[in-house]
């Protein structure tokens, strides 16, 4: 063999969900990894490599998780045609590893099934072997592999044991020349499907001695957390420390990187000459940019918690939990996750609705996720509240301005469940997708995959949100700069621009819900993203640095708003579309201008018709 | 007579068998038994998906006859969704999509 490089091979990873094929993936690959998206599919492609001890490179795509081969959500059917060398834009696998978790084989047996009769070289790594170890369950390796026909590698992936062998038998596969059968491989039918399991039982049963000292630990903890009281009492806590967690923890964070953002601006502003490169770099670039990533350090702590309960199994029994509670509303009990995501954010929140296999019910998820209250509301709620609110105790113990902040929330999730209880009668008649989920045995996650998934989020968030906001951020910018303010003005010069031209056009629709003319002009810059609308009514009335001093805004809007302008604008912000990098996010994950369209058409309707009913109502009272 | 104990013994236990035969949607937590028959009848049209293809998934799943089953628990609203023990995998699943899915309960 020389020196010089073997031709690169493509390893392809299969297997069932909780399989720990990530991980596997994580300890071949480390931080070799790519993630992008399969061409034309919103399905996440994570791709790694690896060398051989032969000088090989083995480029090592890890394949979305499956029972079988009969793909029925976007992610199954990446693996299928990944499997069958079929994928657009991707070249057929040279090696399959099938990824199994050791302590669980019946299903796997299946899908190995499967994979053989696709015909191409396989090599079988059970993983998890140490835990399939302590339970006391025998395999008899050597004769699974020469009933399978492939050779077997034990692996534990969390500690990195067996990589080396699993990367030997991959690339002994390939120096061997090993091209595989001709497929064979048929979309089973039922029939088809209990042969193939009697075949798994029967391989099962000649080669597999069951656990001598089963895990027990699951079944106590479940009968703790599926508890149809006690689940749902935990599961609520969990729900409420996670939140306090994202608020309180990330505020520091979240204050740092705002101040750093403003610092920048500053710096910028004051190191360039006054113009339009620098106005288009700190108002456009710098502050737009930076009013996103702030809510950085929030998803981050979200994701965390998210991550680690994934890892240790409890989301599936969440969504257990929570089928029937959203099921009322016509929402998959998958979609829990997303709509909890969305409450710091819901772009990573629509990004996640990847899980739910159903084309309707994530449609509905996607259109529903905005409505949860994103932590881009609360500095708009803040000052509202701050400025018309009168911080007075109500029936001794609770605080007004908290109640009317827990209200809000409060309209965002009953008013979601609505829309998409009504979207399921109106216009998706019929029935709900099936629900059935393996609810997997508990594990203690492992740190380190942990922190690698967190990373790879946030990452995920910046690239794909910054590539998205960027654009819509120039547009906004565009529309408050230009044209500039003519010489010897005396308005700010937001008031002579395209988005003040607008807000003065627009003004006459939005009186009727008690809008004056500076804040239509605010909610445009607004649509950058929610909270800009505050600097932005900030600007309006001309209140320099209005993030300094939030007191001195809220003054100002006592003097000129009256109490049901005040509700009003808090309404239209339960519901207000106003966010240009969400709307971005639904195009790129619907591939369509539809759905974005519908969701902006739906929410301002909503948003209108909450502050006409508020602000009017309000004034009956006499508080116009 | 002998010929007679033997029938009505037989029918006995048929009738036994019968009545121990239910539905996987109408089992309760602690029920356990073996998995009979897996069909394809049920609410055509009300599952998202027709009944054949929700009776693969469900054999995919290891719904298949002669897997040992036992119901674990259930949820807090209509006693919905359930989750069971199948082997040695648990699995949660709507009662709606598990009428097809007929139990043998064991004798008590």
């Amino acid at each position: 063999m020389s020196d010089a490089a073997l031709p690169t091979a493509r390893v392809a990873l299969v297997g069932n969900p909780n399989s720990g094929k990530t991980a596997l993936f994580n300890a071949l690959t480390g931080s070799r990894q790519k993630v992008a998206n399969y061409a034309g599919v919103t399905v996440e492609r994570k791709e790694g490599q690896v060398f051989t001890g032969a000088g090989r490179t083995l480029s090592v795509l890890d394949l979305p998780g499956t029972y079988s081969l009969r793909a029925r959500s976007p992610d199954e059917v990446v693996t299928r045609d990944a499997v069958l060398g079929k994928l657009a834009g991707e070249e057929p696998p040279d090696v399959l590893v099938c990824v199994a978790d050791a302590t669980n084989l019946r299903l796997v047996l299946r899908l190995i099934l499967e994979l053989k009769a696709v015909g191409r070289p396989m090599v079988l790594a059970l993983n998890m072997y140490d835990i399939a170890q302590r339970q006391g369950l025998r395999i008899d390796l050597d004769g699974l592999s020469r009933d399978l026909g492939c050779p077997i590698v034990t692996t534990v992936a969390t500690r990195k044991r067996g990589i080396d062998d699993l990367v030997a038998q991959v690339e002994g596969l390939i120096a061997a020349g090993a091209i595989g059968a001709e497929n064979s491989w048929r979309e089973p039918d039922a029939g088809q499907i209990r042969d193939a399991h009697r075949e798994a039982q029967r391989i099962l049963k000649a080669h597999v001695r069951p656990p001598e000292r089963p895990d027990t630990f699951t079944g106590k903890v479940d009968s703790l957390l599926l508890h149809p009281v006690a689940g749902l009492a935990i599961l609520l806590t969990l729900l409420f420390v996670m939140f306090q967690a994202v608020f309180t923890w990330s505020k520091a964070a979240g204050d740092l990187m705002s101040d750093g953002f403003a610092a920048l601006g500053g710096f910028v502003a004051a190191h360039l000459p006054a113009g339009l490169m620098t106005s288009f770099l700190t108002d456009g670039v710098i502050s737009g940019v930076g009013s996103v990533i702030v809510f950085l350090p929030q998803i981050l702590v979200l994701f965390f918690f998210i991550i680690l309960l994934e890892d240790f199994g409890y989301m599936a029994r969440a969504a257990f939990l929570m089928d029937r509670i959203m099921g009322g509303a016509g929402l998959h009990g998958r979609a829990f996750i997303p709509l909890l995501s969305s409450f710091a954010c819901a772009i990573p929140g629509i990004m996640s609705t990847r899980v739910i296999d159903n084309k309707r019910d994530r449609l509905t998820t996607i259109m529903v996720a905005p409505l949860m209250t994103c932590s881009a509301r609360i500095p708009v709620y803040t000052l509202i509240i701050s400025a018309f609110i009168p911080n007075r105790t109500v029936l001794g113990v609770l605080s007004l301005p908290g109640l009317v902040m827990f209200g809000l929330y409060a309209a965002g999730i009953v008013s979601a469940l609505a829309v998409s209880f009504v979207t399921r009668r109106l216009f998706w008649r019929g029935a709900v997708e099936p629900f059935l989920m393996e609810l997997p045995a508990y594990k203690l996650p492992d740190p380190l995959n942990v922190l690698r998934s967190l990373y790879l989020r946030g990452k995920i968030f910046i690239t794909r949100a910054g590539t998205i906001i960027f654009p819509m951020m120039i547009l906004v910018w565009f529309l408050s700069s230009f044209p500039g303010a003519p010489a010897g003005a005396t308005d700010p010069a937001i008031n002579y621009s395209l988005a003040g031209r607008i807000g003065h056009l627009l003004q006459p629709l939005l009186a009727p819900i008690g809008f004056n003319w500076q804040m239509t002009v605010a909610l445009i810059p607004g649509f950058a993203a929610r909270e800009v609308a505050v600097a932005a009514l900030g600007t309006v009335y001309a209140i320099g640095a209005a993030d300094a001093s939030p007191g001195a805004l809220a003054t100002t809007l006592q003097h000129n708003w009256s109490i049901a302008t005040g509700l009003a604008f808090l309404a239209w912000y339960v519901f207000a579309p106003q966010c240009a990098s969400t709307i971005g996010v639904v195009k790129r994950e619907t591939n369509s201008w539809l759905w974005p369209a519908v969701m902006l058409a739906y929410m301002t309707a909503l948003a209108y018709l909450a502050a006409f009913v508020v602000y009017q109502t309000a004034r009956a009272f006499g508080l116009g | 007579m002998h010929d007679m104990i033997a029938d009505s013994a037989k029918v006995l236990a048929a009738v036994d068998e019968a009545a121990r035969t239910v539905r996987l949607s109408a089992a309760r937590p602690g029920d356990r038994g073996v998995i009979v028959d897996v069909r394809a009848e049920s609410h055509p049209g009300d599952h998202g998906v027709n009944v054949d293809e929700l009776q693969r998934r469900l054999l995919e799943f290891g719904f298949v006859e002669g897997a040992r089953i036992e119901v674990l628990h259930e949820g807090a609203i209509w006693r919905d969704p359930i989750a069971v023990r199948l082997d040695d995998m648990r699995i949660g699943l709507r009662r709606r999509d598990a009428e097809d899915v007929w139990i043998l309960l064991d004798p008590q």
